[in-house]
């Protein structure tokens, strides 16, 4: 690994006056994704500054919802009384990433950082557009079997890797960010970005900004949710394609829906279409079908992953049935 | 008991100790002015960066020494502390192989640097037995053959110990998702299981 300057702050002021001070320089807490791309030589920070002191790491119940610290743990998320009664489909998701000793490092904020997995992003050897821009695009024409099919640019069709943003994008959280000049709050659904003709940037952060916490409105979702993984092994891989489904259900009838999916995009890819499709529609295998082959409208595949475009509307089939028995 | 050192405490008579001494005499053997030109000049790149103060507690022994930025809890638990225990598999957080505990949780030591570590109680494999007494979970292990080549074992019973005081070992099918961060290329898996099982059986607090 290229040697680099580390300093630790205590304070969200100090963090980001650190990084005002230091061209090159980037946060870390967990690290669990950029210790190895610092080890493969994708990310070369010249300083570090660790954050893991920051008074960012309460789960609190407030008026605007549950409020999460950017610092808290992911196992802690997960293992939270007040997420898995109140929030069981952000719960889900989280159990469904990574291993139990990843979730004991990654935090909220990291996993909403974290890279792309996209094979030619980490092979320095390879052209990405992400990585490098202006050098192409290894997977287009390439391996891309795991790669996108919705939101995809001429310059990349990498898709994030997170669950547990596919479950916050589906419960409509917004994102606490403090920068140098101001606090702001961004929608879930707009950190994330879309590769466009800038792949080299993953989400909607401004320079020297730090993502101080997020928060999930309230919601009825407590019962009918389901977070639906498609992976190549049973535990601990990556999604080929998931699901995060969350319903109200009075009696048979679907009084309000959210889904989102993960997988499919650079972003978690809300279900909108599907969404207002399913409002107060009867919770039918024969509705289901129709919310997935409207939400696959504008798919793309590039050869290697053309079975997703039949496996993508066959899991929110299966997402919906489950989270509607549930 | 507080070391203030950077040298192996545990004795340096192992096959490691004889295979770096074997490489270092390897490299003096053709130790081409160039050669020596190269090593001096990283010296001097590695001065540029200062070594980070740290603070650790390592089974139960108490460190302060300073590290390089860059050097992982890993690197810095084999190489500069000697405890071999803790296994470099793929470096990379996929198989589990380096998994300690810090602070009483089960994390990868690959994928966190030493000097984010700083106050911290680390416990490693070296760290469970009692004298001559093995942890309950390394005789679980033992009587229900659970590994072949031995390379995994190390992490596999940290996150087995994390795994049931987390609660996470009510069934077969719970500890299969829960150790699914530790891989067995052997393929011991059904012999994990059960050494994990017959511990959260015995119902001891572990």
């Amino acid at each position: 690994m290229i040697n680099f300057e580390y300093s630790r702050v205590s304070s969200v002021k100090a963090a980001i006056d650190a990084l005002a001070k230091n061209p090159g320089a980037g946060f870390i807490a967990g690290g669990t994704n950029l210790v190895d791309l610092m080890k493969k030589g994708v990310t070369t920070p010249a300083r570090l500054i660790d954050i893991n002191n920051l008074p960012l790491k309460q789960v609190e119940e407030t008026a605007k919802g549950l409020s999460i610290g950017a610092l808290v743990i992911n196992s802690e998320v997960a293992g939270n009384t007040l997420v898995q009664e109140k929030y069981p489909l952000l719960a889900m998701a989280l159990h469904a990433g990574a291993s139990a000793q990843l979730r004991n490092m990654a935090t909220v904020g990291g996993n909403m950082m974290q890279r792309t997995r996209c094979g030619y992003f980490y092979d320095t050897a390879m052209p990405c557009n992400k990585r490098q821009p202006g050098s192409g695009c290894g997977a287009i024409g390439g391996y891309n079997r795991m790669h996108a099919i919705f939101g995809t640019s001429t310059q990349c069709i990498a898709v994030h890797p997170s669950d547990m943003c596919v479950a916050l994008a589906a419960l409509d959280a917004t994102v606490q960010v403090a920068g140098p000049k101001a606090e702001r709050n961004i929608l879930f659904t707009d950190f994330h970005r879309l590769p466009g003709t800038m792949p080299q940037k993953d989400n909607t952060l401004q320079n020297g900004e730090l993502i101080t916490g997020i928060t999930i409105p309230a919601n009825p979702y407590t019962k009918n949710v389901y977070y639906l993984k498609v992976r190549d092994r049973a535990s601990y891989a990556f999604a080929l394609v998931s699901v995060a489904v969350a319903l109200e259900l009075e009696n048979d009838t679907i009084r309000s829906a959210r889904l989102a999916m993960g997988g499919v995009a650079h972003k978690p890819w809300r279900l909108s279409v599907a969404e207002k499709f399913l409002t107060g529609k009867k919770a039918t295998t024969e509705n289901f079908k129709q919310a997935a082959k409207l939400s696959m409208e504008g798919a793309r595949s590039f050869g290697q992953n053309d079975f997703k475009l039949k496996m993508a509307p066959a899991a929110i089939v299966e997402a919906l049935t489950k989270a509607a028995n549930a | 008991m507080i070391h203030n050192t950077t040298d192996c405490p545990n004795g340096d008579n192992g096959r490691r100790s004889f295979l770096k001494k074997s490489t270092a005499m390897a490299a003096l053997s053709m130790a081409a002015p160039v050669l020596l030109k190269a090593a001096e000049h990283d010296e001097k790149i590695a001065a540029l960066f200062e070594k980070i103060p740290l603070q650790i507690e390592v089974n139960g022994i108490s460190h302060q020494l300073s590290v390089e930025p860059r050097v992982t809890l890993l690197d810095f638990l084999r190489e500069q502390l000697g405890l071999t225990g803790t296994k470099k598999g793929c470096d990379h957080g996929q198989c589990g192989a380096c998994t300690v505990h810090v602070d009483g949780k089960r994390i990868n030591s690959c994928l966190t640097l030493a000097v984010m570590n700083n106050e911290k109680k680390i416990t490693t494999i070296e760290g469970l037995a009692k004298g001559d007494q093995l942890h309950p979970m390394q005789e679980s292990f033992i009587r229900h053959d659970g590994f072949q080549c031995g390379y995994c074992t190390p992490g596999q019973i940290m996150s087995a110990i994390a795994c049931v005081r987390e609660g996470h070992a009510n069934s077969e099918e719970e500890i299969r998702e829960f150790m699914s961060g530790n891989i067995c290329r052997c393929g011991a898996y059904p012999n994990i299981v059960d050494a994990i099982m017959d511990v959260k059986k015995g119902g001891k607090a572990i």
